[in-house]
C-alpha cells in the first residue's frame, strides 16, 4: 500500500517538477526550432507512458495486494491484448521517429549559400578561420603547425594567403544567414557545442567534420567543449558573437590574414584605455590560459597564478627560480625550458607580442601580493 | 544429451578445496559475488567523491581536476564491467544456471574455477593502477583515443596500460565463464527441462552470455590495438597529431574506428547487463505475485529479439561523432525498433500484476522499484536514440541521468532483489526484513531524487564530465543548488548501502532459518534435497521436470504453486494444456 501511494506521489512530483523546473532549454537562438519540436513530441509521448504505467502498477498494488482467501487468477494467454499493445507501441514509436528523421535529413543538408567558417580545437582553446576574398579556405596539414602558424596552413597554397585567422577564442557571425561550420582538431576529440543553437558536432583529429545552423538572434553565446578532451576539458571556453551583417563585415575586415607577417592576437573586447591588468585578464581567457592555470589557488594542470608572481618555485631538477617577469616570459614562449616540480611538461609554446606579454604579466602581478626587486615590464 | 553424474564429482573435504580452490559452481558464484560487491564499494566511494566536487566545488581540496577525472573513469568502468557484468553472469549465472536447469554443476568445473581467479586477477590489476605513478587513467570509461594515451589526460602513462591489460584479462575470464554457461544450458539440462520450460532468469543469462561471447572480442581487439598505439607507436587510432605543441609520429589512424569497435561491444554490453536483470525480475514478479508470468513465450522471444537487435544499434552512441551522417537514419531506426520488444517486456511485467496476489516481500519491493526506474531509463532512451533529439542532448547530464537509470539503478535494484530472494537458498537463512525495507526505501527514493532532476540539467545543456561549471553564463546559479541537493541524496544512498552489507553479514550467521522453499517457488533450485544445496546439488538422483516454471495459483490445486519436478496432472503453459486436452479427446 505504501509503495502504491509512493508511486502515485512520484508521478505527481515528476509532473509538478516538470512544470515548475527553472532548468529547461536555453532560449533558442538558431533555426533549429524543429529539434525542439521533436523533443516536445517525444516528451509528450514518453510522459504519457510514464504516467500510465506507473499508475497502473500503483492500482494493481492496491487492488491485488495479498489478502486472506484471495488467490491470483489463472488466465489463459491473451494474444489479442499482446497484439494491441505491440501495435500501440509501434504507433508511438513511428510518431516519434518519423518527424525525427525528417529533421535529421535537413540537419545533414547545409544550404548551398551557407557562409563557411572553420573552428579549430586544441587542448584547451578555440581558434577560427574564414575564407578570404577568393571564398576558399587554404589547405592545412598538421606538419605545418608551429607557434607562428598555429592553424597549420600550407605556406604555398594561394587560397590560404587571404584566409582570415582569428587566433583568440571569440568569433563573430552574422545573424540570419545559414552558417556551415567546418571543424578540425589538432590533438584529441573535442565538440563544438553552443546550447542555444542546439546544433553541434565533434571535432576529430585527422578529418574535417561539419554541421550547419542559422543564427536567429544577436548576442554573445558561450562555446563549450562537450567531448572529454583531457584535464582542461571543462575550461575550454569560446564565444560566438552574433551581430547584424554590417557589424560582422566590419569586424571581419579588422582581422588579419594569413599572409600578414605579423599575427595580431589582441584580446577581444578590450576597449582602448582599459588598464593593462584587465587586458591581461581578457587575454588569459581568450588564449585558453585559464584552462590550466587558476586565479584562485586551486590546482589544475599547471601552477595556479594566485601568489605565483614573486614566489620562489622549485623546478623538476631540484633547483629554484624566482618568478619574475623574465622567468614568466620564458615560461610562456618556451614552456619546457624550466619545468616546475610536480607538473607535467605539457604546455605548448605561445607566441605573444611584447605588449600582450606585458599585459599578461601585469595581470599575474595583481594576483599576488609579492613584489620582485627587479620588477618592471620586460 | 549428456548428464553429469554424481560419481564424476569428488566431494572436496579440506577448507582450501571447498571454499578457495573450489570447482563447485555455488562457491564460485559466491566468490564472484563477493569480489564484485567489494569492487563495487570502491566504485560507490568514487561516485560519492565525484558528487562532493560537483555539489560543493572546491570545498574538498584533495579532489583536483586530475583526481576528478580518474574517479569518473574508474567509477564507470568498475560499475559496467567489473561489477554488473561479473555479478550477473559470474554471480547469478554461476549459482542459478545449474540449479535451475537441474544440472549437478557447470559442464567444465575447472574452467569455471579458472574463470573466477582470472577475474580476480583483472580486478587486482585494475586496483593496482591506483598505486602507479600518475595514478589510474582519467580518460572516461569509454577510453576514446587520442586523448586516452596522450599527455593532458591523467594516467596516460601507466594508468591506461593497466586499464587495458585488466580489460583484456577480464575478457579472458568472461570467455571461460561464458562458454561454460552456454554449454551447460544447451547440454546439461535435466530430463524434461526443454528450452521453453526454462525460467526466464536462465533465458536472460543464457542470451546475455551468448552476446558477451560475441561482443567482448570487439573490445578485446580494440584494447590490443590501443595498447599497441600506446606502447609500440602503431597508428590504428592515431592520425597525425600536434599535442601540446609537439608533433607526434603517429600518422593515418582513425579515432572513429575505435568508437565503432568500442560501441560494437558497448551497446550489446548494455543488454548483457539488462537481459539477466529482465529475466530475474520476471521470476521475482511471478513468484511474489503468485501468478504465472504474462506471455512467457513472448517474453522469451523478446529476450532473443533484443539480444539480436542490440548488435545493430551501436552507432547511436556516435550520432555527433563525425561518422558518415547517413548512418544516423539507420541507427536511429534500429534503435527505436528495439523499443518494441523492450516495451512488451514492461507490459508483461505489469500485466502479470493484474489479478494477482501481490506479496510485498523485500525482493518484490525491489522488483516493483525496478519497473519504475527502468521505465524512466527506457523512455529517455527514446530521446537519445532518435537522432535529431539526441543532437542537443548528447554528452549532457541528460545522458548521465538516462544511462544511470537504465543500466545503473535498474539492474542494481534487480541485483538487490535477487540477493534478498536467493540468499535463503545460498545460506539457509532469511535476510532481515526490516533492514531490507529500509535499504529499499532509501535506495529507491534516493535514486529518484538523484536522477530525475538531473535530466533537466541536461536539457538545460550542462555538459557531462566537467570538473567545474564556474562562470558559464547560461547556467543559472540555481543549478548549483540542485547539484548540491543531488550530492546530498547520493551520499545518503551511498551510506545506506552499509545497511545492506550489515544485513548480508549479520543474516549469514544470525538470520532466521529459511527452510528449503521460503517463497513457495516452483523453480528447481528451491526443490533441492538440502538447503544450502550439497555438492552435486541433487543427492542421489537428478530431478525430472514435468512442467514449465510458472504454475502458480493453478485452479483445483491445494497449494498455490506446483514445483517444476512435480508429476501431478494439470497446470502447464498453454502448449502443455492444449497437448493434454488433445490426449483426452
Amino acid at each position: 500500500m505504501a509503495l502504491a501511494i509512493v508511486l502515485m506521489a512520484l508521478v505527481a512530483a515528476a509532473v509538478l517538477f516538470h512544470f515548475l523546473s527553472p532548468w529547461w532549454l536555453t532560449p533558442l537562438a538558431s533555426n533549429w526550432g524543429q529539434i525542439d519540436t521533436t523533443l516536445m513530441i517525444t516528451l509528450a509521448i514518453t510522459g504519457a507512458f510514464f504516467i500510465a504505467i506507473n499508475l497502473f502498477v500503483a492500482y494493481c498494488l492496491i487492488r491485488f495486494r495479498q489478502r486472506d482467501g484471495h488467490r491470483a487468477a489463472h488466465d489463459p494467454e491473451n494474444k489479442k491484448l499482446e497484439g494491441w499493445l505491440t501495435g500501440l507501441t509501434a504507433v508511438g514509436i513511428v510518431a516519434m521517429l518519423a518527424p525525427g528523421l525528417f529533421v535529421y535529413a535537413a540537419y545533414i543538408d547545409p544550404p548551398a549559400d551557407s557562409l563557411v567558417f572553420e573552428a579549430v580545437g586544441q587542448q584547451w582553446q578555440w581558434r577560427f578561420r574564414f575564407p578570404g576574398r577568393d571564398g576558399r579556405l587554404g589547405v592545412t596539414d598538421s606538419r605545418f603547425v608551429s607557434a607562428e602558424n598555429p592553424l597549420g596552413l600550407a605556406p604555398n597554397d594561394p587560397h590560404g594567403q587571404d584566409d582570415v585567422l582569428i587566433l583568440n577564442s571569440e568569433v563573430h557571425l552574422p545573424v540570419g544567414k545559414p552558417i556551415k561550420v567546418l571543424l578540425r582538431s589538432q590533438d584529441v576529440l573535442h565538440d563544438f557545442y553552443v546550447p542555444p543553437f542546439r546544433a553541434r558536432m565533434n571535432l576529430v583529429p585527422g578529418m574535417v567534420t561539419h554541421f550547419w545552423f542559422t543564427p536567429t538572434r544577436t548576442g554573445r553565446f558561450e562555446i563549450l567543449c562537450a567531448q572529454l578532451c583531457g584535464v582542461g576539458h571543462f575550461n575550454m571556453r569560446g564565444y560566438v558573437v552574433v551581430e547584424e551583417p554590417a557589424a560582422f563585415q566590419a569586424w571581419l575586415g579588422r582581422q588579419s590574414t594569413f599572409s600578414h607577417a605579423e599575427v595580431k592576437t589582441a584580446a577581444p573586447n578590450a576597449p582602448a584605455g582599459t588598464d593593462l591588468a584587465a587586458q591581461g585578464k581578457l587575454l588569459a581567457q581568450s588564449r585558453g590560459c585559464v584552462a590550466c592555470h587558476s586565479d584562485d589557488g586551486s590546482a589544475r594542470v599547471g601552477p595556479s597564478w594566485k601568489g605565483l608572481y614573486g614566489k620562489t618555485e622549485t623546478l623538476a631538477d631540484g633547483s629554484t627560480v624566482l618568478v619574475d617577469p623574465a622567468y614568466l616570459a620564458e615560461s610562456i614562449r618556451t614552456p619546457n625550458a624550466k619545468i616546475v616540480h610536480g607538473y607535467p611538461a605539457i604546455m605548448p609554446p605561445f607566441s605573444l607580442s611584447d605588449p600582450e606579454l606585458a599585459a599578461l604579466i601585469a595581470y599575474m602581478r595583481t594576483l599576488s601580493d609579492k613584489t620582485v626587486a627587479q620588477a618592471g615590464t620586460p | 544429451m549428456a548428464y553429469s553424474s554424481a560419481e564424476q564429482h569428488h566431494e572436496p573435504h579440506s577448507f582450501w578445496t571447498r571454499y578457495v580452490w573450489s570447482q563447485d559452481h555455488k562457491v564460485i558464484a559466491v566468490q564472484y559475488t563477493l569480489t564484485a560487491i567489494a569492487v563495487g564499494l570502491v566504485a560507490l566511494v568514487l561516485s560519492n567523491l565525484m558528487r562532493l566536487q560537483l555539489g560543493f566545488p572546491g570545498r574538498f581540496a584533495f579532489i583536483d581536476a586530475n583526481h576528478y577525472y580518474q574517479y569518473v573513469t574508474l567509477h564507470g568502468m568498475i560499475m559496467v564491467v567489473y561489477l554488473l557484468t561479473a555479478l550477473f553472469l559470474g554471480g547469478f549465472g554461476n549459482y542459478l544456471i545449474p540449479l535451475m536447469v537441474g544440472a549437478r554443476d557447470m559442464v567444465f568445473p575447472l574452467l569455471n574455477m579458472l574463470s573466477y581467479w582470472v577475474y580476480l586477477l583483472a580486478v587486482l590489476v585494475l586496483m593496482a593502477s591506483f598505486f602507479v605513478p600518475g595514478g589510474p587513467t582519467g580518460a572516461g570509461w569509454t577510453l576514446y583515443p587520442p586523448q586516452s594515451i596522450l599527455p593532458g589526460t591523467p594516467g596516460s602513462d601507466w594508468g591506461i596500460i593497466l586499464m587495458l591489460v585488466s580489460l583484456l584479462i577480464f575478457i579472458v575470464a568472461a570467455t571461460m565463464g561464458g562458454l561454460n554457461y552456454v554449454i551447460t544450458v544447451l547440454q546439461a539440462r535435466t530430463r524434461g527441462m526443454t528450452l521453453m520450460r526454462m525460467p526466464l532468469t536462465v533465458w536472460g543469462i543464457f542470451v546475455a552470455t551468448i552476446m558477451a561471447l560475441l561482443a567482448f572480442p570487439s573490445l578485446f581487439v580494440s584494447g590490443v590495438m590501443l595498447l599497441f598505439d600506446k606502447t609500440l607507436g602503431t597508428s590504428f587510432f592515431m592520425p597525425a597529431i600536434v599535442s601540446m605543441g609537439q608533433a607526434l609520429s603517429y600518422k593515418g589512424g582513425s579515432p572513429i574506428l575505435f568508437q565503432h569497435l568500442f560501441w560494437f561491444f558497448g551497446h550489446p554490453e548494455v543488454y548483457i547487463v539488462a537481459l539477466p536483470a529482465f529475466g530475474i525480475v520476471s521470476d521475482l514478479i511471478s513468484t511474489h505475485s503468485r501468478k504465472k508470468i504474462f506471455g512467457y513465450h513472448m517474453m522469451v522471444w523478446a529476450i532473443v529479439a533484443i539480444g539480436a537487435l542490440s548488435f545493430v544499434v551501436w552507432a547511436h552512441h556516435m550520432f555527433v561523432s563525425g561518422m558518415n551522417p547517413y548512418f544516423g537514419f539507420f541507427f536511429a531506426t534500429t534503435t527505436l525498433i528495439i523499443a518494441v520488444p523492450t516495451a512488451i517486456k514492461v507490459y508483461n511485467w505489469v500485466l502479470t500484476l493484474w489479478n494477482s496476489s501481490i506479496h510485498l516481500s523485500v525482493p518484490m519491493l525491489f522488483a516493483i522499484g525496478f519497473i519504475s526506474t527502468f521505465l524512466i531509463g527506457g523512455l529517455t532512451g527514446l530521446f537519445l536514440g532518435n537522432v535529431s533529439v539526441d543532437i542537443p542532448l548528447s554528452n549532457t547530464y541528460f545522458v548521465v541521468a538516462h544511462f544511470h537509470m537504465v543500466m545503473g539503478v535498474s539492474p542494481i535494484l534487480v541485483i538487490f532483489g535477487g540477493i534478498y530472494h536467493w540468499f535463503p537458498k545460498v545460506t539457509g537463512r532469511l535476510m532481515n526484513d526490516t533492514l531490507g525495507k529500509l535499504h529499499f526505501w532509501v535506495t529507491f527514493l534516493g535514486t529518484y531524487a538523484i536522477y530525475f532532476p538531473m535530466h533537466y540539467l541536461g536539457i538545460l545543456g550542462m555538459p557531462r564530465r566537467y570538473y567545474a561549471y564556474d562562470n558559464y553564463a547560461f547556467i543559472p546559479a540555481s543549478a548549483q543548488q540542485l547539484n548540491a541537493f543531488i550530492t546530498v541524496a547520493a551520499l545518503i544512498v551511498g551510506v545506506t548501502q552499509l545497511v545492506f552489507l550489515y544485513n548480508l553479514v549479520h543474516s549469514t550467521f544470525r538470520g532466521r532459518p529459511a527452510g528449503s522453499n521460503p517463497w513457495r517457488a516452483t523453480t528447481l533450485e528451491w526443490q533441492t534435497p538440502d538447503t544450502p544445496p550439497g555438492h552435486g546439488n541433487w543427492g542421489a538422483e537428478q530431478p525430472e521436470v514435468h512442467r514449465w516454471a510458472y504454475d502458480y495459483s493453478v485452479p483445483g490445486m491445494a497449494q498455490d504453486f506446483v514445483p517444476q519436478n512435480s508429476a501431478v496432472a494439470g497446470g502447464g503453459d498453454d502448449h502443455d494444456q492444449k497437448a493434454a486436452g488433445r490426449k483426452k479427446t
